[in-house]
C-alpha cells in the first residue's frame, strides 16, 4: 500500500507501564471518593456501622481475601514463566488467575444474595426501617463491592485478552509489555480488596 | 523525471489515504493531527448549539418578566449550556484540539504515544455527548439543576437528570485517556537534545494540564456515579432523609470541578506564551518562571475548592484556610502575565491578529482573574455568592481566558493546519465586534451582582432593567463577531491564500516542516540544540 512505517508500529515497552502505572493511580482515585465517603459516615455513625458490619460474613470474606491474593501470585508467577520462555505454564498460571477470579465472584454472589434475601439492599423496606447509618452502612457495601466486582470482570476480560495474545505468539519472552500491565491491573484490584475487607469485615 | 518529484512529494496529512475511504479515513484515524481536527469540528458545531442557547437566555434577560420563554424552559436552557460549554467544550477543549495537534509537532515526535487510545478518546467524547444531549430529546423533560448537579435537587427532581449525568461521567474517561497519552508522550518522546527546560511552553501547559485530568477528574467521575446510583438505587450518600450529607456531594463535586477551572486556563495561558515570543520577535521573558508558574497553579489549584462554598456551611478555620490559599493562586498567575508584558517590552512587535487575541486575552484576563480575588474575600463573597457578579467573573475567566486562547491558537496555527491564511481583514474586524460584543455583554453583570440580581433567575425587579438591556445587546453584538470569525475561517479553508510553512517566523519545530505537515510530520526526528524561542 504505501512504503511508509506505519505509525502504529513504534513500540515502547517504557511508555506502557508508564502509561498503566498512571490509569492505576487514576483508579485509586476513583475508588478514592467512595473512601472519603465512608470515612465521613463512619465518622459520624460509630455505632450503626458497628452493628452494620457484624451482619457479614467473616469467613467468606476471609475466602475471598485468600483467594485474591493466591490469584495475584499466579499472574506475577505467569510473567516470570514467559520470562524463562514457558509458554504453556504461562497459559496455566493465567489459567489459574481467572478460575480464581471466577471463584471469588461466585462466592460473592452466595453473599450478596444472602443479603438479598434478608431484605438488605438499597431502598429495601427492612433497610429503610433501620437507623441512619446502616442505610448509609450498606449502601457504602453495595457501591463499594459492586463497583471492586466490576473491576473483577474487567481484569478477567483482559486476562483472557492477553491470554489469546500468548496462544497467538504475539505475547513472547521479549515482549510482554501488555502481561505485565495485566498483571499491574489485576494486583491493583486485589489491592483495592485489601482495604475493602478490614474496611467492611474486621472494623467492628 | 517526473517519477521521481512524484515519488519525492510526501503526501500531507489532509491528503494521505490509508485503509479507508471519505469520512472512514477520518473517524478511524490514529493520526494525531486529523484526530485534532476531528475534536475541532465536533467542538464547533456544539459551540455554536450552545452560544445560540446562551443568546436567548439574554434576549429573555432583556426585560422584566417573560419575554420569549418561560421559567422551566429558561432552567432548562442554562443547564444545557453549562454542561455543553463546561464538559464538552472548554474542559477538553485546547487539550483534545491544539494539544492533539500540536504537542507532537512541538516536541518532534511522530504521534502521541498511543494512537489507538487516542482515537478511543474521541470516540468516548461523542459518545458521552451524544448520551449527555439525548436527555433533551426523551424521557420527562430536560435537566433543570444546572451543570453542578448540586444534591439532593438532582435525584429529586423528575426532569431526565440520568443521561445528562452519565453522559458526563463517560465524558471523564475521554479526558483521562487523553492526559495519560499526552504524560506518557511528553515523557517519553521528545526528541533528541530537548531537554525539559528545551520544550516550549505550549507543551509545558499541556503537562500541567494533563496530570490536573489524571489527578482530578477520577473524583467527578465517582461522584457523578453516585448520583446515578442515588436516583437509581436509593443509597442514601447525599440524601438527608436516609442520613446522607448534600454537603459532601458539592465538596466532592468541587475537590474535581476547581481543579478543573485550570484544566482550562493553563492550556490556554501555554497559547498566550507561545503567541507572544513569535510576534514580539523576542524569547520570552522568565521562561522558567513561567514553567515554575504553571506547576505551581497545578498543584495550588487542588486546594481552593472550598471558596465555592462559603455560604454552604464550613467552619471558621476552613474558610480562612481556602481564602488564603485562593489569594495564593492569583501570584503565579500574575507572574505569567509580568511575563508575557515583560517580554512585550522594547521588542519590535509584528501586529497580526493572533497577537491581537492575545492582547484581548490580557485585558479581559486581567478583569477576570481580579473578580476573582472579589469572590476569593470571605465578607464580599457573602454579598455577592450566586449573584450575576459570579456568573461575569468565569465568563471573563472561561470564556475571555480560554475562549479567547482558542480563538488566538486558531488563528495562528490554522496556517499551519489547513496550509491557508484566511483573510487577515475579516478576522481583525471580527475580533474587533466580538471583543466590544464581549465587554458589553459581561461588564454590566458585574454591576448587576453588586447591586443584588441573582444568577439563574428568567425574570428581575424593575431596578434591573437598564444594565441588562446594555447587556442582551451586547450578547447579540458578541455573537455577531462570532459569525464574522467563524465564516471567515471556514471559507478559507478552501479559497484562502496558500499558506507558506513559516508565515509568522516562529522558532519552535512545528514551523520547521511543511504546511499542512506531512503525514509522518518529520522525515528525520530533528536534534533540538537551542532554547525554543531563540530569537537572537
Amino acid at each position: 500500500m504505501s512504503n511508509h512505517t506505519h505509525i502504529d508500529e513504534h513500540r515502547d515497552d517504557e511508555g506502557a507501564k508508564t502509561g498503566m502505572w498512571i490509569f492505576i493511580f487514576t483508579e485509586l482515585l476513583l475508588f478514592g471518593g467512595l473512601f472519603i465517603v465512608y470515612s465521613v459516615y463512619r465518622y459520624l455513625n460509630p455505632a450503626a456501622f458497628h452493628l452494620a458490619a457484624e451482619e457479614l460474613d467473616t469467613f467468606i470474606g476471609t475466602a475471598n481475601t485468600v483467594i485474591l491474593l493466591i490469584s495475584s501470585m499466579t499472574i506475577a508467577m505467569s510473567i516470570s514463566a514467559i520470562q524463562s520462555q514457558n509458554k504453556k505454564l504461562t497459559l496455566i498460571l493465567m489459567g489459574i488467575t481467572i478460575l480464581l477470579a471466577v471463584a471469588f465472584m461466585v462466592n460473592k454472589y452466595f453473599e450478596w444474595s444472602g443479603k438479598i434475601a434478608h431484605g438488605i439492599y438499597p431502598g429495601s423496606p427492612t433497610l429503610m426501617d433501620a437507623s441512619q447509618g446502616e442505610i448509609l452502612f450498606f449502601g457504602l457495601y453495595y457501591a463499594m463491592t459492586g463497583l471492586h466486582a466490576l473491576h473483577i470482570v474487567i481484569g478477567v476480560a483482559f486476562i483472557a485478552y492477553v491470554m489469546r495474545l500468548v496462544v497467538k505468539d504475539e505475547v513472547q519472552h521479549d515482549n510482554f509489555a501488555i502481561l505485565e500491565n495485566s498483571g499491574l491491573y489485576w494486583h491493583l484490584v486485589d489491592l483495592i480488596w485489601i482495604f475493602l475487607f478490614p474496611l467492611f469485615y474486621l472494623i467492628t | 523525471m517526473t517519477d521521481t518529484v512524484i515519488q519525492n512529494h510526501e503526501p500531507n496529512y489532509l491528503e494521505y489515504q490509508g485503509r479507508y475511504k471519505g469520512i472512514f479515513s477520518w473517524i478511524f484515524s490514529t493520526d494525531h493531527k486529523r484526530i485534532g481536527l476531528l475534536y475541532l469540528y465536533s467542538m464547533l458545531v456544539l459551540f455554536s448549539v450552545a452560544a445560540i442557547l446562551g443568546l436567548l437566555m439574554k434576549i429573555e434577560l432583556i426585560a422584566p418578566g417573560k419575554t420569549i420563554m418561560d421559567a422551566q424552559t429558561y432552567n432548562s436552557f442554562f443547564t444545557l449550556h453549562g454542561i455543553t460549554m463546561i464538559f464538552l467544550i472548554v474542559v477538553p477543549g485546547l487539550p483534545a484540539v491544539f494539544g492533539n495537534f500540536f504537542l507532537p509537532l512541538m516536541i518532534g515526535a511522530k504521534d502521541v504515544a498511543f494512537p489507538k487510545l487516542n482515537l478511543l478518546s474521541w470516540w468516548i467524547y461523542i459518545l458521552g455527548a451524544t448520551i449527555a444531549l439525548s436527555a433533551q430529546f426523551f424521557g420527562d423533560g430536560p435537566p433543570d439543576t444546572g451543570w453542578t448537579f448540586y444534591a439532593p435537587y438532582s435525584f429529586r427532581t423528575g426532569t431526565n437528570m440520568l443521561p445528562a449525568v452519565t453522559g458526563a461521567f463517560i465524558l471523564g474517561f475521554s479526558s483521562i485517556a487523553t492526559g495519560l497519552n499526552f504524560i506518557v508522550t511528553i515523557h517519553r518522546m521528545r526528541a533528541p537534545g530537548m531537554t525539559w527546560m528545551k520544550m516550549p511552553l505550549f507543551p509545558w501547559a499541556i503537562y500541567g494540564t494533563s496530570w490536573i485530568q489524571v489527578l482530578a477528574t477520577p473524583i467527578v467521575g465517582i461522584t457523578l456515579l453516585m448520583i446515578v446510583l442515588e436516583r437509581t438505587l436509593q443509597i442514601g450518600f447525599f440524601d438527608p432523609a436516609l442520613g446522607g450529607d448534600p454537603i459532601l456531594y458539592q465538596h466532592l463535586f468541587w475537590i474535581y470541578s476547581h481543579p478543573a477551572v485550570y484544566i482550562m486556563i493553563l492550556p490556554a495561558m501555554g497559547v498566550i506564551s507561545e503567541i507572544i515570543p513569535t510576534f514580539a520577535r523576542k524569547t520570552i521573558f522568565g521562561y522558567k518562571a513561567i514553567v515554575v508558574s504553571t506547576l505551581a497553579i497545578a498543584f495550588v489549584g487542588y486546594f481552593v475548592w472550598g471558596h465555592h462554598m462559603f455560604t454552604s456551611g464550613m467552619s471558621g478555620t476552613a474558610l480562612y484556610t481556602f481564602s488564603i490559599l485562593t489569594f495564593l493562586v492569583a501570584i503565579p498567575s500574575a507572574i505569567k502575565i509580568f511575563n508575557w508584558v515583560a517580554t512585550l517590552h522594547k521588542a519590535s512587535i509584528d501586529i497580526q491578529t493572533p497577537f491581537l487575541w492575545a492582547l484581548c486575552f490580557l485585558f479581559v484576563f486581567m478583569i477576570g482573574g481580579l473578580s476573582g480575588m472579589v469572590l476569593g474575600a470571605l465578607s464580599a463573597n457573602v454579598h455577592l455568592h450566586d449573584t450575576a457578579f459570579v456568573v461575569a467573573h468565569f465568563h471573563f475567566i472561561v470564556f475571555g481566558g480560554t475562549g479567547y486562547a482558542f480563538f488566538g491558537a486558531l488563528h495562528y496555527w490554522y496556517p499551519k493546519m489547513f496550509g491557508r491564511m484566511y483573510d487577515k481583514g475579516w478576522a481583525n474586524i471580527g475580533l474587533a465586534v466580538f471583543f466590544t460584543g464581549f465587554n458589553t455583554l459581561y461588564l454590566p453583570m458585574f454591576y448587576l451582582g453588586m447591586i443584588g440580581m441573582p444568577r439563574r433567575y428568567y425574570d428581575y425587579v424593575e431596578e434591573f432593567h437598564g444594565p441588562n438591556i446594555v447587556s442582551s445587546f451586547g450578547a447579540m453584538l458578541m455573537i455577531s463577531g462570532l459569525v464574522i470569525i467563524i465564516t471567515n475561517l471556514v471559507r478559507s479553508a478552501r479559497k484562502g491564500e496558500i499558506a507558506e510553512a513559516d508565515p509568522w517566523k516562529g522558532k519552535t519545530l512545528e514551523w520547521t516542516i511543511a504546511s499542512p505537515p506531512p503525514l509522518e510530520n518529520f522525515a528525520e526526528i530533528p536534534v533540538v540544540t537551542k532554547q525554543p524561542y531563540d530569537y537572537e
